[in-house]
């Protein structure tokens, strides 16, 4: 810490040069658009230690992105980078990662981008277990339009078209897509930035469908609307009513309007993607006719 | 940027093809290698024989699990590095329109394939239409141009297909095939030719430095900017916001204005070069027949049966239909005494005709609303009414 402050001495920006993230960030696109106090860059921040960390080669990394806060971190990240159409970066990424399996392909979106207009994508992505890790920023709430509900909205919860708060059942995310056919699926706060950057690395690792859900807190809408504070207040919350719960069985997991969050590594298992069962099932179908797409034959396919 | 067909996906030969497998042989020979689609019928047989073809050809073929997805899908594919088509029918096309919009902006060349069956709704999904040649054209929300083509038989659904690709990359545009049922389901011999004797318009990619690379700056032809694909180090960011040269979101006017002038300017000031159509009995004619797709080869048939009678007609068929052969329409409309559209709708390219003729001579539409085709001799009764005969 002692060391840290030294170096800063001489030019309050160094230190900010030196952040971890910077290298990953288009610097000349800041400030960005989220609001003080927002859970989004503290998730871009532990991306960014992820892929430091984890040694995640950057060249074959490509970050997709839909519409809405959580849209705009592709707009952010120094890689190739796509800002698509509403609820459809999965099937984008799905197009990426199947016409170049070299890709390391993250889709990085919200929980009304992934999981409202995205659902049915979301859906099916894990189903074929296409070679995608899925960051859902967890917000409770549609920010960019103005703190509408959403299906991650837990009962009671006020949003500005749920006025007298919201009656629906919420989704509970780590339950669904283990059910469609996630082979790693892990939850983590923004109060859990070691953990949340270890998931990432972990999921960006895996071959096949991963998914990382990340609770994050929206002071100028979900907060404001709930009365819960702002941004500090929300992450305090996070650190005190979290609990974290590796292998949790993912029943388990619903988030009720300011309950205990259950937080951990939930799934992590193995199965063919939809490319190595593509290779193996056509091969053997088709013998000497069949022109092999991308993945080399020793990986998984065996397994199959 | 021509060069010869990559064999491994030519069929070379004669074949008894219907035009939606003529379609796919068209997309193979092209270079596409990656379809996302979803059934829908009249389409359906596009996908079912690219999906029987690609796995000895070397490709991807997906089902996915709605045309939305397909049609973002095949743009992931297209920015790594491949060509790469969907194809649908009415229903299907409507929820399509984002993903023109999307491709349009991001100038993502790339096929959409539209077998028109009747609508509105779910219409005649076994039976054919020609009312989705303005949704091709304005569709998507926003102001755009696009390009498309329609065959009138299956040798044509090859051909066509191959030019759309072509067109889609030289200007970097989606291009709709527009299919009807008729042409689709309709079996005919096709001869594809050798892979040497196939134009394929390879991409173009960028020819900047990876340090500073701007995605959208003009490199080819005062217009079109170098492709990039993902995992090469570029960096790049691609998004359907109002974006700069470097790709960034730029929300103001200036940035919209410079863009989606380009966008629009770049196919309305190369239409002339980008038209194809056909003539037929032109020199001489007072009436002007305008038909596409199968209503061309109605159409054709009261041609010949009015020159039988003496009527001096002809006709003109856009192969490419967007951008319309508007310089050809104006010359003609300086000296023919009038113009008989057909088509499968109740007047759309009618208003197109209509409008660039602008008075000059008499514009008639023999519309039809889809499940069958004209009768013949509706379209000579017509013919002789524009005639005066």
């Amino acid at each position: 810490m002692e060391a840290a402050v030294k170096t800063t001495k001489h030019n309050k920006f160094e230190g900010k040069a030196n952040h971890l993230a910077t290298p990953l960030l288009r610097t000349e696109r800041m400030p960005h658009i989220w609001c003080p106090g927002c859970g989004i860059g503290t998730s871009v921040n532990c991306f960014a230690a992820a892929i430091e960390k984890s040694k995640i080669p950057t060249d074959k990394l490509v970050v997709v992105s839909g519409i809405g806060c959580t849209g705009r971190v592709a707009g952010y990240t120094r890689l190739d980078s796509f800002h698509t159409t509403h609820g459809r970066a999965i099937p984008f990424a799905t197009g990426l990662a199947l016409a170049n399996p070299d890709l390391n392909v993250v889709v990085y979106s919200g929980d009304g981008d992934l999981s409202a207009i995205g659902g049915n994508h979301l859906i099916h992505a894990a189903r074929r277990n296409v070679n995608l890790t899925v960051i859902c920023v967890n917000n409770f709430i549609y920010g960019m339009t103005g703190g509408q509900v959403g299906p991650t909205t837990p009962e009671r919860a006020r949003a500005s078209t749920a006025p007298y708060g919201s009656y629906e059942q919420a989704f509970n995310l780590p339950k669904l897509v283990e059910t469609c056919g996630a082979v790693y699926v892990a939850r983590w706060t923004t109060a859990h930035v070691r953990q949340l950057a270890r998931a990432m690395g972990e999921a960006m690792k895996k071959k096949g469908f991963s998914f990382v859900e990340v609770i994050s807190p929206c002071p100028t809408l979900y907060a404001r609307l709930n009365r819960l504070g702002d941004g500090l207040d929300m992450m305090k919350f996070f650190r005190d009513n979290s609990e974290t719960r590796n292998q949790a069985p993912t029943y388990e997991l619903d988030i009720a309007l300011q309950g205990k969050i259950v937080v951990g590594k939930f799934v992590d298992r193995d199965a063919p993607t939809y490319l190595q069962k593509m290779n193996a099932h056509l091969s053997n179908v088709l013998g000497e006719r069949f022109t092999r797409w991308g993945e080399p034959t020793s990986d998984g396919e065996e397994a199959y | 940027m021509l060069q010869s067909a990559d064999a491994k996906g030519v069929l070379a030969g004669e074949h008894y093809l219907d035009g939606d497998w003529a379609c796919a042989e068209g997309a193979l020979a092209a270079g596409c290698r990656f379809v996302a689609g979803y059934p829908i019928t009249p389409s359906t047989e596009v996908v079912e024989r690219f999906s029987r073809r690609i796995p000895t050809v070397g490709g991807v073929f997906i089902q996915m699990e709605d045309e939305i997805a397909s049609s973002i899908c095949l743009q992931g594919a297209v920015w790594a590095g491949y060509k790469a088509m969907t194809v649908t029918s009415g229903p299907g096309f409507s929820l399509m329109m984002e993903h023109i919009g999307l491709a349009v902006m991001t100038e993502a060349p790339c096929v959409f394939v539209n077998v028109q069956r009747g609508g509105p709704s779910t219409g005649l999904p076994t039976q054919p239409g020609q009312a989705d040649v303005m949704q091709a054209r304005w569709g998507s929300h926003g102001d755009y141009e696009l390009i498309a083509v329609s065959p009138n038989s299956p040798q044509e659904a090859f051909d066509l297909t191959i030019l759309a690709f072509n067109l889609a990359e030289e200007y970097r545009v989606p291009a709709v095939v527009l299919l009807d049922e008729c042409v689709g389901h309709m079996f005919e011999k096709v001869v594809i030719p050798k892979p040497e004797n196939i134009e394929i318009f390879a991409r173009r990619y960028t020819q900047q430095p990876k340090d500073g690379y701007k995605p959208y700056e003009v490199e080819f032809d005062g217009w079109i900017p170098g492709m990039v694909k993902a995992g090469e180090g570029y960096n790049f960011h691609i998004t359907g916001l109002t974006h700069d040269e470097k790709g960034y979101p730029a929300m103001n006017a200036q940035t919209q204005e410079v863009l989606v002038r380009r966008l629009v300017d770049k196919i309305r000031l190369n239409a002339d070069k980008i038209v194809r159509y056909d003539e037929i009995q032109l020199e001489d004619a007072e009436v002007v027949v305008i038909a596409y797709g199968i209503t061309s080869r109605v159409a054709h048939a009261a041609v010949a049966a009015a020159r039988a009678k003496g009527v001096k007609v002809g006709m003109l068929r856009p192969l490419v239909i967007w951008p319309f052969p508007e310089t050809r329409v104006r010359e003609l409309a300086q000296r023919v005494k009038g113009f008989l559209v057909v088509e499968l709708n109740y007047g759309q390219i009618f208003f197109e005709v209509e409008r660039i003729v602008a008075g000059q001579a008499q514009v008639r539409l023999l519309g039809h609303g889809g499940g069958t085709v004209h009768e013949p001799e509706a379209v000579l009764d017509e013919i002789l009414r524009v005639a005066g005969a």
